[in-house]
């Protein structure tokens, strides 16, 4: 096996760059080492000008999501061995602002998080709890997939869609938009699907499902996606059929 | 400068943090109030927590016994009021989270599903099957959306805590993305900044634990309590630190030395059985597992690997559906970074650090000696954890002290003074010194990266699971040594955008102070307790040293140290008995 690979940095700085450039940084490739550990490596002991997040190294905190040899990646679960003999190209993530080399600006996504009501809503507010809302496994099974997004970002980077149109409330945002809508302790439905019912919500989505492919956490908001397209129709039907009843 | 003015300021947007912030919202709603925190409030490290967090529920369990468990756990260094208004108030907490959606595993019949931890004796740990932290950290984000009056400060790095009248009115921060340094203004503030694992150099910390907090409140003149109490977790993937949880051993995993010997049996931790006994064996308390993996390394018993010795950890005999049902996180981890798959083979794990039980200390309501600051979190000490902290302690902890900390500092910022206009004075200190000292300097001679692996690798020999006087002296010459050549440290990075190497620096900074902190508190500390342990002092001594150490920061050389008195309530010290 070889014992080095090449990696080539996007680099940007606002202050001097009028576009993104790459600087090429030679690393020693160690066993299990992952991208995230060579770009440690450089900006250790390379160019401390480097500049990414990072925090977990676990896959966990969602802080280094890049475009690795053109594809949406967790850096930090992406084995450097897996790209012999390299080069490899390291990119900050698509569709954001790049603030500064692999940085980019999720200002937009927080936004969108907000939005969305990803939270539990009930009719009559929030009592304090005497014992637990009782929620089987099934139940539990029913949202648990939507709930595991740890809001990385690469489904908005391999959205061609929000590519486009920056309005589109995206991938993350209506998976957990519907992880709340599935929860049995929840009463929002109503509340959440004025948003994402809207022009710029779910009907954007022309179902080309890189947000899926991409995903790390195996969320699936794709099928989410799909899932409050019928819901909507559903209700709208509903609505039109029994304007007093639903939830 | 910019300048802005709230009237509460959190430091730090994890757990304790976010908990506290919607303590406030819900106590008080004029409010304003605002957190400031270095990373998205969502990757905090409280997402990396796996196991579970522990609160009485089960029909055969007790609050009593849940206290007497994380006293007895604690080496009875645990004050026992602190602890009686934890347990008395954590399965409220808890179910407050679960009204607010945290996805807590379930029985079969809706009810909420309880596991056994290490040191505890009943079944009362919640889980979210092993992503406990990431379900709590982001119910919690997510909740606090709903309170539009929660104003962020999104990746922005306090430097100072602003002092006047003897009081805490604010803070000097750098926004990471623009590079402006800001003066913050407030009534009160919480540090809610979690740990300082980064200490060292093997942990199972996220790169953002750095004790931040702990060195803005040491700085400010607020002591730092029981920081020789460094917990070693049992279980960690040798390589990387990587935590595999504990959850692991309370689903019925084993710890087996090179010869597939379940070698706990030989430490006074009980008799091997092949399921799960309370208070036992592989569920014994972490201080004791990570003490009896070095002794079992000194007799020749475990691997050899190239990064260290290490024990195997075998899951095998759960079997594939009960390991994807409770432990799917531990499935991944061992794929994706030790190449093995726990189905099929075993876990090769070591002792690792993994948390702080000292820190700022606070009374029972998260205040500290310092009027108007507060902390709450793993950042501080209230204490609760004393000597060595239960396994699922820690969530449960965070949302009781932080919700406690914010109703506190609320009632105080309602009658709390304006702050002082001549805050601004010294923030323009704090901004001259920020760039005089790192932006606009060339020509210093010392790199970030080289001290910080030196404190590392010196803090892992003087104050590793076994310490003694030696090695303790030589890691406080080290420390003394490297704080003289930071000051002569040089960035190679000069720009105001997103500089990462400047927030290094800062933290580098913090850390060799933390660090100095938890060296001289267990040079002073001639006894062994819980994860205290020293070579030439093996026995615990009540009569000198059932205290607290309380390490103040003196401007020039090491701390000032005192002591002050555990709080026994219903609990005298007594022996720890564990698997008899």
């Amino acid at each position: 096996m070889a014992d080095k690979i090449t990696l080539e940095v996007a680099r940007f700085s606002p202050e001097r760059d009028d576009e993104l450039r790459f600087d090429s940084y030679e690393v020693p490739l160690h066993e299990n080492w992952m991208v995230l550990d060579a770009l440690n490596y450089i900006k250790d002991q390379l160019d401390g000008s480097v500049t990414f997040r990072w925090s977990c190294r676990m896959g966990i905190c969602g802080s280094c999501g890049m475009v690795v040899n053109g594809h949406e990646r967790l850096t930090c679960e992406t084995l450097l061995a897996d790209y012999l003999p390299g080069p490899i190209r390291v990119e900050p993530l698509r569709n954001f602002p790049v603030v500064r080399d692999l940085v980019v600006d999720i200002s937009d996504f927080m936004e969108k998080l907000e939005r969305v009501k990803p939270w539990i809503i009930r009719k009559e507010g929030a009592p304090e709890p005497e014992r637990e809302f009782l929620q089987t496994p099934e139940q539990l099974e029913t949202y648990k997939q939507y709930s595991l997004c740890i809001n990385c970002m690469l489904c908005y980077s391999a959205c061609p869609v929000y590519g486009l149109d920056p309005h589109f409330i995206g991938p993350a945002a209506s998976a957990l938009s519907l992880r709340y809508n599935l929860d049995s302790r929840d009463q929002g439905t109503a509340q959440r699907m004025d948003v994402m019912a809207q022009h710029d919500g779910v009907w954007d989505c022309t179902v080309i499902g890189e947000c899926s492919v991409v995903c790390p956490k195996h969320v699936d908001p794709s099928l989410a996606i799909q899932e409050y397209k019928i819901s909507a129709t559903k209700a709208w039907f509903k609505n039109l059929l029994m304007p007093w009843g639903g939830k | 400068m910019e300048v802005t003015a709230h009237d509460i300021l959190l430091i730090g947007g994890g757990g304790a943090g976010l908990r506290a912030a919607i303590a406030i919202a819900e106590a008080n709603p004029r409010l304003d109030l605002a957190v400031v925190s270095k990373v998205y409030p969502m990757r905090s490290h409280t997402v990396s927590a796996e196991g579970g967090a522990a609160a009485v529920i089960a029909a055969n369990d007790s609050i009593d016994e849940h206290a007497y468990d994380t006293i007895s756990g604690s080496d009875w260094l645990a004050d026992q009021d602190a602890v009686e208004i934890f347990v008395n108030n954590v399965t409220h907490e808890m179910l407050r989270l679960e009204h607010w959606g945290c996805p807590w595993s379930r029985e079969p019949d809706g009810r909420i599903a309880v596991r056994p931890f290490g040191g505890m004796k009943k079944e009362r740990t919640w889980f979210a099957a092993d992503k406990t932290g990431f379900h709590m950290l982001h119910s919690l984000f997510q909740t606090a959306l709903k309170y539009g009056e929660i104003k962020r400060y999104d990746e922005t790095f306090a430097t100072k805590l602003l002092v006047e009248d003897g009081a805490v009115q604010g803070v000097v921060a750098i926004e990471l993305a623009s590079g402006k340094i800001r003066a913050i203004s407030a009534k009160a503030v919480i540090l809610c900044t979690g740990g300082c694992g980064r200490v060292f150099p093997f942990t199972t910390n996220a790169n953002i634990c750095t004790g931040d907090g702990m060195a803005l409140a040491y700085r400010a003149g607020a002591p730092l309590k029981d920081m020789e109490m460094m917990q070693y977790h049992p279980t960690g993937l040798p390589q990387t630190g990587i935590l595999i949880t504990e959850a692991t051993r309370g689903e019925g995993g084993w710890l087996v030395n090179k010869d597939g010997y379940r070698y706990l049996q030989d430490y006074d931790l009980g008799k091997p059985s092949p399921t799960p006994v309370f208070r036992s064996m592989e569920l014994g308390p972490r201080d004791r597992l990570s003490q009896a993996f070095v002794k079992e390394m000194e007799k020749g018993r475990t691997l050899k690997g190239p990064y260290g010795d290490y024990v195997h950890l075998d899951l095998r005999h759960l079997g594939e559906k009960k390991i994807d049902e409770k432990l799917p996180l531990v499935r991944e981890l061992c794929r994706n970074y030790a190449n093995i798959d726990p189905v099929h083979q075993m876990i090769p794990v070591r002792p690792v650090v993994h948390y702080m039980m000292g820190g700022i200390s606070t009374d029972t309501s998260g205040a500290t000696p310092v009027k108007g600051l507060y902390a709450a979190g793993e950042a501080a000490c209230v204490s609760m954890n004393g000597a060595n902290r239960l396994g699922s302690n820690s969530l449960s902890e965070l949302l009781v002290f932080g919700a406690r900390a914010g109703a506190a500092a609320a009632e105080y910022a309602a009658g709390a003074r304006e702050p002082s206009t001549r805050l601004l004075a010294q923030a323009a200190d704090e901004e001259t010194r920020i760039n005089r000292d790192y932006l606009n300097r060339n020509g210093g001679r010392e790199r970030v990266t080289a001290i910080r692996e030196e404190m590392q690798r010196a803090m892992e020999a003087a104050a590793g699971i076994y310490r003694t006087r030696n090695t303790l002296e030589e890691g406080a010459a080290r420390l003394a040594e490297l704080k003289q050549r930071y000051g002569s440290i040089a960035l190679d990075d000069h720009s105001r955008t997103f500089n990462t190497q400047l927030i290094a620096a800062l933290e580098l900074s913090g850390m060799l102070e933390v660090a100095e902190s938890m060296v001289h508190a267990a040079l002073r500390r001639e006894e062994s307790r819980g994860a205290h342990q020293r070579t030439d002092f093996p026995k615990r001594d009540d009569q000198k040293f059932l205290a607290h150490t309380m390490a103040y920061r003196n401007a020039e050389g090491p701390p000032r140290l005192e002591f002050a008195p555990v709080k026994i309530t219903r609990w005298p010290p007594g022996e720890r008995v564990y698997g008899r």
